[in-house]
């Protein structure tokens, strides 16, 4: 579901990124072939849950005092969904990238998984991991832990296929050249040229992180509740006894623990990845952040971060593996296995097609289905209007911050907290709003699903409006180019390529925030507005695993139209005329 | 595991590598493979300095590759000390171009690669990345990152990695073509020094380069290659000693009798040799075409601008004049050749002069340039000719430029074949031939656009 995430500025990517992909057919094959597996595992998992155990329920306290063991349960579950997260993308992208075959199924893969809206996986992994784990409420963990992953993995996994796809050839030859083995070149070369992307990505996916987890601790599947301590079941408490002042203490707490991981984890993190950089221009370095600084003026931290570093480029040096010989050309014999390989392929998709038209068939009406796609075009039309209202409000602030650089670098730090901050936190606060005044959810709902996602459009449009050449604002100026013309001629095709990155983004997050927002709750209240986003939710908190599966296809298949049908091309053309530099 | 790299001087004159019979085609998934290398054979002795000079196009870095053994040549093999080679050894090292440095490997840790590869113990380890380090003038940049480095001292880096394991041979792939010209001078007058005080740990070095100077200066031997595909046209001796001077009147006379042997009227592969090395059942329109090298339209007529006017008046000796346009030889040679190619000029024992054609051409204004720059393209290339044609033929006045981009992928490589468009593209607008509609890719009469 977030899709361009992994560039989430055009800049970021540099030259490497990859040229959008055209796998539409290929995609809906394989959607077809995730969801004849979801079918597959939900039988199989269904007859291990038969009485579904709810795992102990730890009561939740509002006192304020409990908010920091609360946040620090939190983040132990960000970290280790991040820790999945990078063991995966390792494994993953690797075999994406070393493996001709693996490469054929695994990329295209990786694109179907970030049009699945991961909200609506939530109540298969519940499913799945408590009856792995009955009554235990490691089951639970396990499965909020899977959701933060779901929403940073395949990003990460994407960002490091491209970036190992992409090794310079002249270090791939001088490797080669001085007798690296393939253990030693894996380590001493291809990951390094990896850890930008592998950085960024990682930073960029906790932004939808964060989300998970809030949302993913506190939640209803069936006659399952289930409560992890944490930010989010705190917040949950608070909704259910109606207590503003705890949902603004979380928030508070929310933003120290963003905050915190952001100057102590990120922000070194990131100006250390700036040496694996490959392109050679130094583009103004920003200041060393205060915690990398400590790490390297402190003796002791420095001391274990030497030490660290020696026994890693030790374990890298271990002459393990093969000498990689001459590249050798593609023989005829690799064209008849390449048959076989097809040829299996079609199979398994034939089999997974049979499947899914057989469950369709068992569980679905035609009515139903039409019914479900009427509810997509619904929510179409609200991602549609809230990105138009965003695009509206924040390009034109964006420009004004943009061309101003003090203001452009203050907007810019406030625009990415923003964006990584969970904005389901908030929706308490609207929601109180929506009672208190009596307003028409079908409305005053919509604006939640971009709450999070606006700020894409913001900080894109400043990286835009920023580094738009003064040159040719200087000749707009000289010819004396004013008013509408100047938007029209001048600056909106100037930011078009990162304002396009920013919507993009933007588009994705509203998708997956709709299943969040659609449906709210104060107290005993409960707003539902209509929409594909709340069937999916009701259906979940009912524990009707199919009708959560049906509605989980249907956004799938609407946000994978709207990447092929508007988005890739847009990117395009904006890529082929608009395209400073 | 390894034992160490010291090793004992071979005798000069031994053989090291020997290339034999060495070919190479660029593996395309449609038709006919593009050949870059054609039957080379070359031996490189111990105690030799080998230029191979060439032009773009000549597939010489290919070759220097196959000699690393970090490609196979299509047919033919390759010999190190008298065994086939099959895969880069650490006896072969590389220095490339781009420098090819570990960004995130500080100096020390660069130079140190070959070694650590092989798992060369710490104490020995430290002690040959100094020795190298000092050799090749890089005492106190240990710690330095690349890129806080010039261009010379990170090419100096790149030294410094090859001759830490001691090489027999070392192969540089136009090393200091990167640098600019005082700092590649500098490099260059150093190299030559240590190996004449026999201070370079190497038995060998092949100089891949396309500065005709360049090789004169340094190598003992000068292979010249010829281009599409790369095939051996001469091999020269250099009897000067080191140090050499550039200003030697029979230092300029090679370089000048060099300059002559690399215009010769060049064996350029006609149509009909390509279409007979190509596929056998070539249909009417399928027929193969040259690579055109990018060559904008502004930079031939300013060249022959400056050959009409005096005091060249129409012909120059060509290091002259690519001292006074302040080109590369591998900017020049293209200029001429396009120019030669549409007969606007010619080129003759390392001179250029303007054809009659070329003269008129200067003389005239822009709408009669523009005539006769159509009629030369219309008559020389065959691409354009067909292009036309074809817009002629058709109702609608335009076609899609995906089939002359595939047309030309039958007889060079699509890198190959989007330049050469591209170059034709530029040609023809001047000319005013047709246009190009880059949105849609599609080749256009203006007067009959749809739009």
């Amino acid at each position: 579901m977030n899709r361009s995430w992994m560039n989430l500025t055009p800049q970021s990517q540099g030259s490497s990124s990859l040229p959008l992909r055209y796998l539409n057919s290929v995609d809906a094959l394989l959607l077809l072939c995730l969801a004849a597996l979801a079918i597959a595992l939900g039988a199989a998992v269904r007859h291990m849950l038969g009485p579904l155990v709810a795992p102990a329920v730890t009561p939740i306290h509002l006192d304020m005092w409990h908010l920091p063991g609360y946040a620090l349960r939190t983040t132990i579950r960000m970290f280790a969904a991040l820790g999945c997260s990078l063991l995966f993308t390792f494994v993953y992208a690797t075999l994406a990238a070393k493996s001709r075959r693996a490469g054929q199924i695994l990329v295209p893969l990786l694109d179907v998984l970030q049009s699945v809206p991961i909200l609506g996986f939530l109540s298969f992994t519940i499913t799945f991991f408590l009856g792995l784990f009955p009554g235990r409420i490691l089951g639970a963990e396990c499965a909020a832990i899977f959701t933060i992953f779901t929403s940073q993995a395949w990003n990460m996994a994407l960002g490091m296929y491209q970036s190992l796809r992409s090794v310079p050839p002249e270090l791939e030859e001088t490797a080669r050249c001085f007798g690296l083995t393939s253990w030693q070149k894996f380590w001493r070369l291809e990951v390094p040229c990896t850890i930008p992307s592998l950085v960024w990505n990682a930073m960029m996916s906790m932004a939808g992180g964060w989300f998970m987890v809030v949302y993913s601790e506190s939640i209803t599947v069936g006659s399952t509740d289930i409560t992890l301590p944490g930010i989010g079941s705190y917040v949950g408490m608070a909704i259910d006894q109606q207590n503003i002042g705890a949902v603004v203490a979380a928030i508070l707490a929310m933003m120290v623990v963003i905050l915190a991981y952001d100057q102590v984890l990120f922000r070194p993190l990131a100006a250390w990845s700036g040496r694996f950089r490959l392109e050679s221009s130094n583009t103004g370095q920003a200041v060393e952040p205060w915690f990398l600084r400590l790490v390297r003026r402190t003796r002791l931290l420095r001391m274990c971060g030497n030490a660290l570093l020696s026994v890693g480029r030790r374990i890298s040096y271990l002459p393990l593996g093969s000498r990689p010989g001459a590249v050798q050309m593609k023989s005829d014999e690799s064209a008849r296995a390449d048959w076989v390989w097809w040829g299996f392929l079609l199979l398994v998709c034939l089999g997974a097609s049979w499947q899914v038209w057989a469950y369709a068939h068992a569980h679905y009406t035609l009515g139903q289905m039409a019914y479900v796609f009427g509810l997509g075009g619904i929510t179409l039309l609200r991602v549609v209007s809230m990105l138009a209202l965003a695009s509206l409000i924040w390009v034109p602030v964006g420009i004004w911050c943009g061309l101003d650089p003090t203001r452009a670098r203050r907007a810019q730090i406030l625009a990415q907290y923003g964006a990584a901050f969970p904005a389901n936190l908030f929706f308490p606060v609207f929601v109180v709003v929506i009672v208190h005044f009596n307003l028409t959810p079908d409305i005053w709902l919509t604006p939640l699903m971009i709450l999070g996602a606006q700020w894409y459009i913001l900080f894109n449009v400043i990286a835009g409006a920023s580094s738009f050449p003064s040159n040719l604002l200087e000749v707009a100026r000289n010819f004396e180019i004013k008013g509408w013309f100047w938007w029209r001629r001048i600056m909106l095709p100037g930011i078009a390529p990162y304002y396009l990155v920013g919507v993009m983004a933007a588009a994705g997050g509203a998708w997956n925030a709709a299943i969040a927002s659609e449906v709210a709750q104060w107290g005993q209240t409960t707003l539902t507005a209509h929409g594909l986003g709340a069937y999916i939710a009701q259906s979940t908190q009912l524990g009707h695993i199919s009708d959560v599966g049906l509605g989980t296809v249907v956004m799938c298949v609407f946000v994978m139209l709207t990447n092929a049908l508007v988005w890739r091309p847009l990117s395009d053309f904006v890529a082929r005329r608009l395209k400073l530099n | 595991m390894a034992s160490g790299p010291e090793k004992k001087a071979l005798p000069s004159g031994s053989v090291l590598a020997e290339a034999r019979r060495v070919s190479r085609f660029y593996h395309k998934d449609s038709a006919a493979d593009v050949q870059v290398l054609d039957d080379i054979s070359l031996t490189l002795r111990a105690g030799e300095i080998v230029g191979l000079l060439g032009r773009s196009g000549s597939g010489k870095s290919t070759l220097l590759r196959i000699l690393a053994g970090l490609l196979p040549p299509s047919s033919g093999e390759v010999l190190w000390k008298g065994k086939p080679l099959h895969k880069p050894t650490q006896e072969i090292a590389v220095v490339f171009q781009s420098f090819a440095l570990f960004p995130w490997m500080t100096v020390e840790e660069n130079v140190a690669l070959g070694l650590d590869a092989r798992g060369i113990a710490a104490p020995e380890r430290d002690k040959l990345v100094d020795d190298a380090i000092d050799l090749i003038g890089l005492g106190g940049y240990e710690n330095a990152w690349p890129k806080e480095l010039s261009g010379g001292m990170q090419q100096r880096v790149g030294l410094a990695r090859a001759l830490v394991v001691h090489p027999d041979l070392l192969l540089m792939d136009e090393p200091f073509s990167a640098l600019d010209v005082l700092t590649a001078e500098n490099l260059r007058t150093d190299l030559i020094e240590l190996w004449s005080e026999e201070k370079l740990p190497v038995q060998s070095m092949l100089i891949v380069t396309h500065n005709i100077e360049e090789a004169v200066l340094m190598c003992d031997r000068i292979i010249i290659a010829s281009s599409n595909p790369g095939r051996i046209a001469h091999v020269l001796h250099v009897p000067f000693a080191h140090p050499r001077n550039r200003e030697d009147a029979e230092f300029r006379k090679l370089v000048d009798h060099i300059y002559a042997l690399m215009t010769q009227r060049a064996p350029i592969v006609s149509e009909a040799d390509l279409a007979r090395m190509g596929k056998a059942q070539a249909s009417p329109l399928t027929r193969s075409f040259r690579a055109l090298v990018p060559v904008s339209i502004t930079m031939m007529i300013g060249m022959m601008e400056a050959l009409a006017a005096p005091p060249l008046n129409g012909r120059a000796d060509l290091p002259v004049l690519a001292e006074k346009l302040q080109l590369e030889l591998d900017d020049l040679f293209p200029l001429g050749e396009s120019l030669e190619l549409l007969r606007l000029a010619e080129l003759e024992d390392g001179d250029i002069l303007l054809t009659n054609e070329g003269v008129h051409f200067v003389l005239s204004d822009l709408d009669e340039r523009k005539a006769i720059m159509g009629h030369a393209l219309l008559h020389n290339v065959p691409l354009v000719r067909m292009i036309c044609t074809l817009l002629d033929e058709r109702p609608t006045h335009s076609i899609k430029a995906e089939r002359f981009r595939s047309e030309l992928e039958d007889s060079m490589s699509a890198d190959y074949a989007r330049q050469t468009l591209q170059t034709i593209i530029g040609w023809g607008r001047f000319a005013e031939l047709f246009d190009y509609d880059e949105e849609g890719d599609r080749f256009f009469l203006e007067d009959a656009a749809p739009e």
